[in-house]
């Protein structure tokens, strides 16, 4: 899957287009500024687990994966509405959440691999 | 090491089965000689220990390996293709020619095709015609069994479920790498049970069974997904048969049990070990790295005979690194 616009909450301009700036609009700046930490947030995967295994952020954060087994892993959402390749050591996956919702995700090779984000205006 | 979920406890008055379960939990490395009389089996002896009692001429014989992980090349096992290369050639080696070379899947470690390119090369340095395969979860990255089809769809029905009978066997080779769902152990799925309950039809309650699958066919350690959550529905078919050997691999160690007239075994990997089940200090089922001349003892091949007229089948596992 290719990454989302790269709109991080509170950068303005760069890359992001007409639509992210209605849709960031919309959403709320004051909001993204209240919760500045989790403007990009990283989740390692190490030792068969997802860290961390829980995070929460606003409409329209790109949440990153990086692999650092030395065992593939795959994150899968649970309703499959996003989905990576196999990542290799190192390997990064990129999402990025476009609405509110909880969003369960699992690793389709180790399924006892579960994770969640929680998406919060 | 034990053989856990064992449904046939060590019995005092088998001692020679109590030693080989012992050669086991100390990861000797010594090959472990089963024999299976009316399914149920007994320890002849390890090769380290005293005579194996060797096969009979009119004997059938065939090889199992397992989880090759062709493209791996971490810190766990640098050499792949030459730990590959040393078990070619102990099994070209056998002094009764086996008849087929069996493996349990993840043929290839990132299914890329490159990889099942590579795996195709190098199985055939196995000097024996017939190489079955069923597929591992590495072997279904991406786009799930479609590469691994490429080269691997034993009946060109393009899929990765079959069955054929070679020296009175009926062999039937079974995918559980498909079905993953979030926080449960995979599935056969019903198309494959059913399919499964339409092959064996027509095959007598006399017939040998041997069954492949990648993922145990039974709950060895459900924390890690070690085991087939419908894997039941699958064996209730095969109980009606008078010898039924289910061969898994995934778990990279032997590991057995038994259930009435089935028996279910997990094989060594040709790549790297993994932790035995919930090992203490280890948490994770990953890649075990060993200190420099243990990995030899760890990883290696497994041949089994069925001597016609006497029920009788036996498993050698033997890694690569032996006398």
């Amino acid at each position: 899957m290719t990454t989302s616009p790269n709109y991080n909450a509170g950068a303005h301009g760069g890359l992001a287009g007409l639509l992210t700036f209605v849709l960031a609009t919309l959403s709320g700046l004051a909001g993204a500024v209240e919760t500045p930490s989790i403007d990009t947030p990283s989740i390692e995967i190490t030792k068969f687990a997802f860290a961390p295994k829980e995070i929460t952020v606003v409409p329209g954060t790109k949440v990153t994966w990086t692999n650092r087994d030395e065992t593939p892993h795959t994150i899968s959402a649970a309703d499959k509405t996003f989905l990576s390749k196999a990542m290799d050591t190192d390997d990064r996956y990129e999402y990025t959440f476009a609405s509110e919702g909880d969003f369960s995700y699992f690793c389709t090779l180790h399924p006892f691999m579960t994770g969640i984000v929680h998406v919060r205006k | 090491m034990t053989a856990s979920n064992d449904s046939k406890p060590d019995s005092p008055a088998d001692p020679t089965r109590r030693k080989a379960l012992n050669c086991l939990a100390a990861w000797s490395g010594a090959a472990v000689v089963w024999t299976m009389v009316g399914g149920v089996p007994r320890a002849l002896g390890a090769t380290g220990s005293g005579p194996v009692a060797a096969a009979s001429a009119r004997a059938f014989t065939f090889v199992q390996i397992s989880d090759t992980h062709f493209g791996f090349h971490k810190d766990a096992n640098p050499d792949i293709v030459g730990g590959f290369r040393r078990a070619a050639a102990d099994i070209n080696a056998l002094p009764q020619k086996p008849a087929l070379v069996l493996h349990t899947g993840d043929v290839t470690h990132l299914s890329k095709p490159e990889e099942f390119g590579q795996a195709k090369e190098l199985l055939q340095e196995i000097h024996i015609d017939r190489v079955h395969t069923v597929p591992g979860e590495h072997d279904a990255l991406d786009d799930g069994l479609a590469g691994y089809l490429k080269g691997f769809d034993h009946d060109g029905k393009n899929r990765a479920w079959y069955s054929f009978d070679q020296g009175g066997v009926h062999f039937i080779g079974l995918s559980n790498v498909l079905n993953f769902k979030l926080g449960t152990m995979t599935s056969l799925g019903d198309e494959q049970i059913a399919w499964l309950k339409q092959d064996l039809a027509r095959v007598s309650h006399s017939t040998p069974i041997v069954m492949l699958a990648h993922i145990p066919m039974w709950t060895v350690y459900a924390q890690w997904g070690w085991g087939t959550a419908d894997a039941d529905q699958a064996l209730a078919l095969l109980r009606p048969y008078g010898s039924v050997t289910v061969l898994n691999g995934h778990i990279h160690q032997v590991l057995q049990k038994v259930e009435g007239n089935i028996a279910l075994h997990t094989a060594m990997s040709l790549a790297y070990p993994l932790p035995t089940p919930g090992q203490e200090g280890i948490g994770e089922p990953g890649p075990v790295k060993v200190p420099a001349g243990e990995l030899g003892k760890l990883i290696g091949t497994r041949q089994l005979t069925i001597v016609r007229g006497k029920h009788e089948l036996a498993l050698v596992d033997t890694p690569i690194d032996h006398a």
